[in-house]
């Protein structure tokens, strides 16, 4: 009977093949007291000792097999493996409580495990599982166990297990494990990380897998849909190898394209980038070919702590990103807090409406000092590539020539102080709201470039919160509404030789690349995954073609009937 | 007693990669070395310690070292804290 197990999409594809269980034995102990406590002391080192050989080998596997910063992890492992604080109280325990080595190695590790799984921090629950897999193999040893090993897996499996110990991951050989599946975890747990790195389909957090899963059960593993399938009938196999068929394909197809321009079936080119929230990010916008970053959003330097971030603090963040994406045009957002995004520290005052209030670039003209910390990091960076500075929330000519003007007065000040600014840095806007659109011919004389931040210029021309699910219905980015004033902003900085992108979740959408095309649209920028899907799509569009249906659309009445539009004539 | 100040200037706090590097570095010391935050306080020897803290970026930490190696183990930490960009 085909069974179907829901669970978290960890990493994508799909994988076919019997089921192996990975059971970590069982490593129950009990208190027992001891009366030479000095000898129960030395059994506990010579467990360790073996323990550490063990690690040092799967860390040196790991290395070799995968990437040194995989086999960090196995450092970290060491670290607790020799950690003051887990194995002196051990000792203690030991000596003064006259109890065995496993019993008192249990309670200490267990005080850690549950402290680490308590924090409000996902890199700490996950920490969480490094001392329990330490605490396991030092275990192991003391009770004269052996732990099972994936490596030692001969034949295509799918794994499944309650969860999967990093130690257990890294030893995980994609040719003969096809996937995995653990009742535990989720998508940032390690071994969900890991198989994005290997490639291999996985579904965690599944729950009831080891209760409903035997050996040698054919199991589907969807990774991508976040199910798996146990004994599938031959009508649900077929579909899903079909499935794994073209999956395959796309992905042979995508990767094609990474370093491949962007380009429409008739020469049209234009660039595609990535949006990012901190520099870690910059590396996975440039293995899926992402031509420059669109976005980079600044905020995460202000969030999360209990005051402002300094000068040289954001110009180490600021110039990571911009030696990162050597020379390849970055669009750096100014600070854009308010609306939803708070600052515990500025202590600003409550308003009734925040998504209409002192937000972005109000907020800095007002605190201008911050403003100016800011954007001397940024001048003080640019000599590390090519620098866009963007100020987000521009409603009038006149803030944008303000902070135009505080941003020059910076630059000037630093030049006076012999600090090396670039001279090829632009300055540009976003374009979010309806009134910046409407008078986008008057600021395309002005800027350098535009932006166009589809999410929020959706809401402010509807009136919609984006956030509120009965309003679905009005925020919709076929609205003929929104699709004129992206054209009014495209158009008018074409007239002025300058150049338009847009950094919000429309220009990664699939269904809405085309028009964007067809509009003219210079840049398109969006999260890394789907940068190469965007890639193409396009080369299978004509910008000719797409651009003689632009004038029919922007006449339709309603967004379905754009969308619909777009369906039928594609 | 050497003493010394960092705020801490890493996105992600005292949590990462780079803080088992700056533990994993003082283990040949043999002065006792103290982290303090807030009102706790931990030896920094310890990766378990030193985590249990979780010290969030932006923050300030207190390090003392006291020992025969008590300046050789603050030069330690300041390098450390300046190659693995965890404070300023």
């Amino acid at each position: 009977m085909e069974q179907r197990i829901k669970g978290i999409a960890a990493s994508g594809g799909i994988a076919i093949a019997k089921a192996f269980r990975l059971e970590h034995p069982d490593l129950q102990t009990e208190k027992v007291t001891v009366a030479d406590t000095e000898a129960e002391s030395a059994r506990l080192d010579r467990a360790i000792a073996a323990s550490r050989e063990e690690l040092e080998t799967i860390r040196k596997h790991a290395s070799e097999q995968l990437s040194e910063s995989e086999a960090e992890i196995f450092s970290a492992h060491l670290l607790v493996l020799d950690d003051p604080e887990l194995i002196g109280p051990v000792k203690d325990k030991i000596r003064s409580e006259k109890v065995n080595a496993e019993h008192a190695l249990k309670i200490t590790a267990d005080g850690f495990v549950t402290l680490f799984e308590s924090m409000d921090n996902a890199y700490m629950k996950e920490r969480a599982a490094d001392v329990r897999d330490v605490t396991q193999r030092i275990l192991a040893h003391l009770l004269g166990v052996t732990l099972q090993s994936p490596a030692m897996i001969r034949e295509q499996t799918v794994i499944i297990a309650e969860d999967l110990t990093p130690s257990d991951t890294v030893q995980l050989n994609p040719e003969y494990i096809l996937g995995f599946v653990t009742d535990i975890g989720g998508r940032t747990s390690h071994s969900a990380i890991l198989a994005r790195t290997l490639e291999i389909p996985a579904v965690v957090g599944c729950r009831s897998a080891m209760a409903q899963i035997e050996n040698s059960m054919t199991v589907i593993v969807d990774g991508t849909a976040g199910e798996v399938i146990v004994s599938p009938s031959d009508a649900t196999l077929k579909a899903y190898e079909e499935k794994r068929r073209l999956y395959a394909e796309e992905q042979a197809q995508l990767t094609q394209l990474v370093h491949e321009p962007t380009r429409s079936k008739d020469g049209h080119q234009v660039e595609l980038a990535g949006n990012i929230g901190s520099p870690a990010d910059v590396a996975k916008v440039l293995e899926n070919g992402g031509e420059g970053i669109g976005l980079f959003r600044t905020e995460f330097l202000y969030m999360g702590r209990d005051q402002l971030p300094t000068e040289d603090e954001q110009y180490e963040a600021y110039k990571s990103v911009l030696e990162q994406m050597e020379g390849r045009p970055t669009v750096v957002r100014t600070l854009d807090i308010g609306g939803d995004k708070e600052l515990p520290y500025l202590d600003l005052p409550v308003e009734a409406n925040p998504f209409l209030g002192i937000r972005a670039i109000r907020l800095c003209l007002q605190e201008e000092d911050m403003f100016r910390v800011q954007l001397r990091a940024l001048l003080r960076a640019s000599v590390h590539g090519h620098l866009k500075i963007m100020f987000p929330m521009i409603a009038t000519l006149d803030e944008f020539r303000r902070a135009k003007a505080i941003c020059l007065d910076e630059k000037e000040q630093l030049a006076k102080a012999g600090v090396p600014v670039s001279d090829r840095i632009e300055i540009g806007m976003m374009v979010e709201i309806p009134s910046a659109a409407l008078m986008a011919d008057q600021f395309a004389k002005e800027v350098d470039f535009f932006s166009i931040g589809t999410n929020d210029l959706i809401q402010y021309t509807m009136a919609a919160d984006r956030m509120n699910e009965q309003l679905s219905y009005l925020y919709q980015p076929f609205s003929p509404a929104v699709l004129r004033l992206i054209k009014m902003v495209i158009d008018a900085a074409h007239r002025e030789g300058k150049h338009a992108g847009m950094c919000g979740e429309m220009a990664g959408d699939e269904a809405a690349i085309p028009v964007l095309l067809g509009m003219g649209l210079d840049e398109f920028s969006m999260s890394a995954s789907s940068i190469l899907k965007a890639r193409a799509k396009i080369a299978g569009l004509s910008k000719t073609e797409m651009e003689a249906k632009i004038d029919h659309i922007l006449s339709l009445s309603s967004g379905e009937e754009v969308r619909s539009y777009i369906e039928e004539s594609l | 007693m050497v003493e010394k100040r960092y705020t801490i200037s890493a996105s992600e706090g005292l949590h990462a990669r780079p803080t088992s590097l700056l533990v994993g570095s003082l283990a040949p010391f043999s002065s006792d070395i103290t982290l303090v935050y807030q009102d706790k306080s931990v030896n920094m020897k310890s990766i378990l310690g030193v985590m249990s803290l979780g010290v969030a970026s932006g923050s300030t930490i207190t390090v003392k070292a006291e020992g025969p190696d008590e300046h050789e183990a603050i030069a330690k930490i300041d390098e450390v804290m300046k190659s693995e960009g965890l404070a300023s």
